[in-house]
């Protein structure tokens, strides 16, 4: 099947700024790709272009096979971060409502969402609101569902039965773009995209992005002593526990950090996390 | 000393937002609170700070002008400029021009806002504000330091940086309590409480919590058991109360498998005694 979106060297500048660097790559049907990267590194701006919201610089961005219009959006299912809904209607009515923009039958509520069909949606909790926005969102069967950190604030079970529904819509057919902050959602999805400085910087799993760089775990019961050190040194460090982490740096130096200062410690070299990668690339 | 809450309650109206929850507060370490919106984790950190009067049981915590807090969302005044808020705040914990001029430099530089410093809070990126209303919660170098979801809304990098501040707080000394929605990034702190609609689900090392979990956890492309089962990615992660899987390969829990079997132990009372 083909694709549901696809960006070829997708570029957009703003004066002499450039938002989007010659960004390429594809959503198939049944899949769900994670959108990461650091604010500023070009995420927003590109689901713009493949929502056809902006145009392009130069390269094509194109949903469902066709450049993205009024008519391709209507083929979309899209629950952003302040999810959408209207705070003073009532459940049923935002369904109703989005029921009608669609000109779709209304989908029948229910569970929790159906005992709650009366009430307005300002009182509810966060957690049965993203059920709603996401009922809301997927009762036109959608082929591309873009959903912008689909699960924060959620407890985690509410947010595995979130990514149930997600995963439905997946194996429904649906192409699914999540763009998010959140390493347990990159973690739900089957492949990331990391964005930095404008352009797509890695593609795969975890494992492939946080490929060539690696962070150096120091274990030592002198902890606050070893990160005084090192942040003296200059170094990117964190906490991990009691054990000091260093971002991309030689085990040796940071070694030679610990000694100069009189710190014992084993130092070994551990993979980074998907964090560290970014802090790494944006250093 | 070790600030902290032994069996607090805390009831709004007729609604019980913390039921009898404890928790230690250590000095040179940070404290984890997880849970979902609505958890009770606002309330606990705010008995803490003194915004919210407990119904019952008792508060280990220092003086008031010896804690540092950051609400949800905010800690700085959007209409003044980085170098107002810190002026304007270092004044209301009585310190001396002198003081704010030293300290306040020093944190803002160590929270890469120095170029910032002449700017509208209100014209900052999310992370920034977020590392300035940290700096405005740090002037006056208090033993606890109370952060409401430093993390929530604030991009990867500047959560690795943030995270770096926080470190170097406990690092010092400090008794640090944040409240967060990421697992993983409890998982890097020194203890953890999980709460859920007011209770304390689970409290420990994020390790030990780990090691404690009752059954074991497997990876399957098709759960058995739907009801025990969750998504991780394309498969599904299926819980064992007994710990004999009976399909799928066994995977190393972490603290979001440790966090979603508590709630099912709960619904279920299969992981009593957790």
């Amino acid at each position: 099947m083909s694709a549901v979106v696809v960006a070829r060297g997708l570029t957009r500048r703003f004066g002499d700024f450039t938002a989007v660097d010659d960004v390429t790559f594809d959503v198939r049907p049944g899949e769900v790709v994670g959108l990461l990267g650091a604010n500023g590194a070009g995420k927003t701006t590109t689901l713009r272009m493949l929502l056809g919201l902006l145009a392009p610089t130069s390269g094509t961005a194109s949903l469902l096979g066709a450049t993205p219009d009024r008519q391709t959006r209507r083929r979309l299912g899209y629950v952003p971060q302040g999810l959408g809904l209207y705070t003073e209607l009532t459940v049923r009515q935002n369904v109703a409502f989005s029921a009608q923009a669609y000109a779709v039958p209304a989908l029948p509520l229910e569970g929790a969402l159906a005992d709650a069909s009366e009430r307005l949606v300002r009182d509810l909790p966060l957690g049965l609101q993203r059920q709603l926005a996401f009922v809301a969102a997927l009762q036109h069967a959608p082929e591309v569902l873009v959903l912008d950190e689909p699960t924060s604030g959620v407890e985690p079970l509410a947010s595995a039965r979130l990514w149930d529904r997600i995963r439905a819509e997946a194996e429904r057919g649906a192409g699914v773009l999540v763009t998010t902050h959140s390493m347990e959602e990159a973690r739900q999805c089957d492949r990331l995209l990391l964005m930095a400085d404008a352009r797509l910087v890695g593609t795969g799993s975890e494992t492939d992005l946080v490929a060539g760089t690696s962070a150096v775990a120091v274990v030592t019961d002198a902890w606050t002593e070893a990160f005084e050190a090192l942040t003296r040194a200059g170094e990117l460090v964190t906490l991990d526990g009691r054990s000091v982490r260093v971002v991309d740096r030689d085990p040796a130096v940071v070694e030679r950090v610990l000694q100069d200062a009189g710190v014992t410690a084993r130092v070994t070299r551990v993979p980074a996390t998907l964090e560290e990668r970014m802090a790494a690339l944006s250093a | 000393m070790t600030f902290g809450l032994e069996s607090v309650t805390v009831r709004y109206g007729g609604t019980t937002a913390l039921a009898d929850v404890s928790l230690d507060i250590p000095p040179g370490q940070v404290t984890a609170v997880v849970g979902g919106d609505g958890a009770g984790k606002s309330t606990l950190l705010r008995t803490l700070v003194g915004e919210v009067v407990v119904d019952d049981g008792s508060l280990r915590i220092p003086e008031p002008n010896e804690v540092g807090y950051l609400s949800a969302g905010g800690g700085s005044w959007k209409d003044l400029t980085v170098d107002q808020n810190v002026a304007f705040v270092g004044g209301s914990f009585g310190l001396t021009r002198a003081e704010v001029d030293h300290r306040g430099g020093l944190l803002l530089e160590r929270a890469g806002l120095t170029e910032a410093r002449g700017r509208l809070a209100g014209r900052l990126s999310g992370g920034m504000r977020t590392k300035l209303g940290y700096v405005l919660a740090m002037l006056h170098q208090p033993r606890l330091l109370v952060l409401d979801e430093p993390s929530t809304g604030v991009d990867p990098v500047s959560r690795v940086e943030l995270w770096r501040l926080i470190s170097e707080t406990a690092a010092a000394g400090a008794a640090v309590v944040l409240s967060t929605t990421y697992l993983d990034e409890a998982e890097r702190t020194a203890s953890v409480l999980l709460l859920s609609q007011g209770r304390a689900l689970l409290s420990g090392r994020p390790d030990e919590l780990i090691a404690r979990m009752p059954g074991s956890v497997t990876r399957v492309a098709s759960p058995r058991r739907p009801e025990y089962a969750w998504r991780r990615g394309a498969s599904f992660h299926e819980w064992w109360p007994d710990g004999l899987p009976a399909e799928g390969d066994q995977v190393q829990a972490d603290l979001s498998d440790v966090s979603i079997v508590a709630e099912l132990g709960q619904l279920t009372d299969a992981g009593s005694g957790s």
